[in-house]
């Protein structure tokens, strides 16, 4: 739904030049929730102007919708008509909402409308079944400064949806609101992409967005994607920063002769008791040490932090039998070590 | 001097001054409204950037900011007589006081619609709008509280210059107060003048800023006690007053 190749912005500033991007390729498929995560200054707000070309970008191509935008002519704030149809179709959400204080809640969403010149009727029978979809029908003729930051970014939202846009892309767009408004606004943005088949392209800097919401990410480091995939793919990558991220698991061997691991579970094996079957079948005592579980798009998945008793030479076979179920092993701390000696002992 | 001698001279008078500073407001506003949002648009990160085509109006503007309005009159002569076909009257002296405002008035629109959030500027682009839209959807309505503001400013500016306007003999009551209370020692006349434009002026400048409230919908408090607004707000306009006439 959204291809961009060789993505490139740099931006000139007094003879300074600072790249924001660095040949992103991004690919998000139709109909999923993308949530590229990355700090202050990693590029993310570049790349998602870049989709819509509110900032044109120095290299690259940007495709929505099969459609290559960045061949349309116009340039940024001048774009031509093509550009400017093309963005009508593309809903975006703002971290700081970007509502008109001037205007009623009503006449907000309708500004979208005003500008591919729906008739009066029209526009606001559509404001309103818009507004009654974001759970906002009695709050049509207030002002925004009469809303609270969760009912602003509602607001933001149906205005963005007025285009009977395919695909929408967020700003960070709950970065300004507390955790249960967060949750809520998340919720929503879910519920559109599964009842209207939205494509959703977020960025944010909150590992929790991209967990509760997110059927795919990407991480982005100084104009980079960094890794990116589906969420379940990626924790299923070893070494992958952005499932330990995602699941972050803590805690230490509690003796020398001890060996931890940290196994992770995604797909099937997620949903049987494998821990208790290995405690069973090798007689051994277990502790678990930490451990981030969740349901992403709705299949548990999650990372554990397992201690079992003896070095890594004694617990090769229960090890392996982990693997058997499907599951991944990364070794942590003094058994990573121990491994690498075994096979340097072995050849 | 009685008061069935002054009351026709005044009352003649109020209605010059009304005549001279309504017009020239008008066209001020005319004028100035698209040459302060010009000022904005074509600057360094515009959606018209255009550097040349900014300094040239900001020049343009600060010149005629800084020549005092006297002297902008006898300068204007030429233009006022092709205009109007003469240089005396109330009809010539409205072209000055508005080529005058106009420059003042831009200013004051320029700090306005600076004032406007860039993120609704970047929404409306994002909405497929262009820069007609940007002007007429977003920057115009989210600042006019302020743009109100700035015509309350313009027009009291604008009563203080039309007491110069006398010297082309269009009259008014900065002219009257000038003719009769100076030049012929009528105080009376001169204080009661005096009073009329203190109470036109506070008029004025209540009406603005309460039009200026009523539309303001950014915050959800209300503002201060409309008598300290209006305590407030003389000292600035006196101020501008002075740097320009």
């Amino acid at each position: 739904m959204i291809t961009t190749s060789g993505l490139t912005k740099v931006y000139r500033s007094r003879g300074r030049e600072v790249t924001a991007l660095d040949g992103v390729d991004l690919h998000v498929r139709e109909g999923e929730v993308y949530g590229v995560i990355g700090q202050s200054g990693a590029g993310k707000s570049s790349l998602i102007r870049c989709v819509n070309l509110l900032e044109r970008p120095t290299a690259g191509t940007v495709t929505v919708a099969g459609q290559d935008l960045t061949a349309l002519a116009g340039r940024g704030p001048r774009a031509g008509r093509d550009l400017r149809a093309a963005r009508s179709r593309i809903g975006m959400v703002f971290q700081h909402f970007n509502l008109v204080s001037s205007r009623t809640v009503q006449d907000n969403v309708e500004l979208p409308l005003e500008i591919l010149g729906t008739s009066g009727k029209e526009r606001s029978r559509k404001a309103l079944a818009l507004l009654d979809l974001v759970g906002l029908a009695d709050k049509a003729k207030s002002y925004p400064a009469q809303l609270s930051g969760g009912q602003k970014q509602r607001v933001g939202i149906a205005r963005a949806l007025a285009g009977d846009p395919k695909v929408l892309l967020s700003d960070e767009a709950t970065s300004a609101l507390d955790p249960e408004t967060t949750r809520s606004i998340l919720q929503l943005l879910r519920d559109l992409n599964r009842q209207l088949g939205l494509t959703v392209l977020l960025i944010t800097h909150e590992m929790d967005v991209v967990k509760s919401v997110c059927d795919s990410a990407a991480l982005m480091e100084n104009g980079r994607i960094v890794e990116s995939g589906t969420v379940s793919d990626l924790l299923a990558t070893p070494g992958s920063e952005l499932a330990a991220a995602l699941f972050p698991v803590g805690g230490d061997a509690s003796a020398e002769d001890r060996t931890v691991i940290d196994v992770t579970f995604h797909g099937d094996a997620a949903t049987r008791p494998v821990i208790s079957q290995l405690s069973r079948t090798y007689n051994i005592d277990i502790s678990i040490l930490g451990a981030a579980m969740d349901t992403v798009a709705g299949r548990q998945v999650g990372r554990m932090r397992i201690e079992l008793p003896g070095r890594y030479e004694d617990n090769v076979v229960p090890i392996g039998f982990l693997r058997e179920q499907g599951l991944q092993i990364e070794l942590v701390g003094a058994a990573a070590e121990a491994r690498v000696l075994v096979k340097d002992g072995a050849k | 001097m009685t008061w069935s001698e002054m009351q026709p001279l005044l009352s003649e008078e109020c209605w010059n001054t009304l005549y001279m500073v309504g017009w020239s407001t008008l066209i001020a506003i005319v004028g100035g409204l698209p040459l302060g949002v010009l000022l904005v648009l074509t600057d360094r990160g515009g959606l018209l950037q255009n550097v040349l085509a900014n300094r040239v109006i900001g020049q343009i503007v600060n010149v005629a900011r800084s020549m005092p309005f006297i002297i902008l009159m006898v300068a204007l002569m030429g233009f006022t007589r092709w205009i109007t076909g003469t240089t005396i009257g109330r009809e010539a002296a409205i072209v000055p006081l508005a080529i005058g405002a106009i420059p003042f008035f831009a200013r004051l629109v320029e700090t306005a619609v600076r004032e406007v959030d860039g993120g609704l500027v970047e929404a409306v682009q994002s909405m497929g709008g262009n820069v007609w839209t940007v002007v007429r959807k977003v920057l115009v309505p989210e600042s006019l509280p302020s743009l109100i503001s700035s015509t309350t400013t313009t027009i009291v500016a604008l009563i203080g210059y039309s007491a110069m306007a006398g010297t082309v003999g269009a009259g008014g009551l900065g002219d009257l107060a000038i003719r009769y209370g100076y030049q012929r020692f009528e105080t009376e006349l001169m204080w009661i003048i005096v009073g009329i434009l203190a109470v036109v002026i506070s008029a004025i400048q209540f009406a603005g800023d309460y039009a200026a409230r009523s539309l303001d919908r950014r915050g959800g408090r209300s503002g201060p006690a409309p008598r300290l607004r209006l305590l407030k707000a003389k000292k600035p306009l006196a101020a501008d007053v002075d740097t320009v006439a």
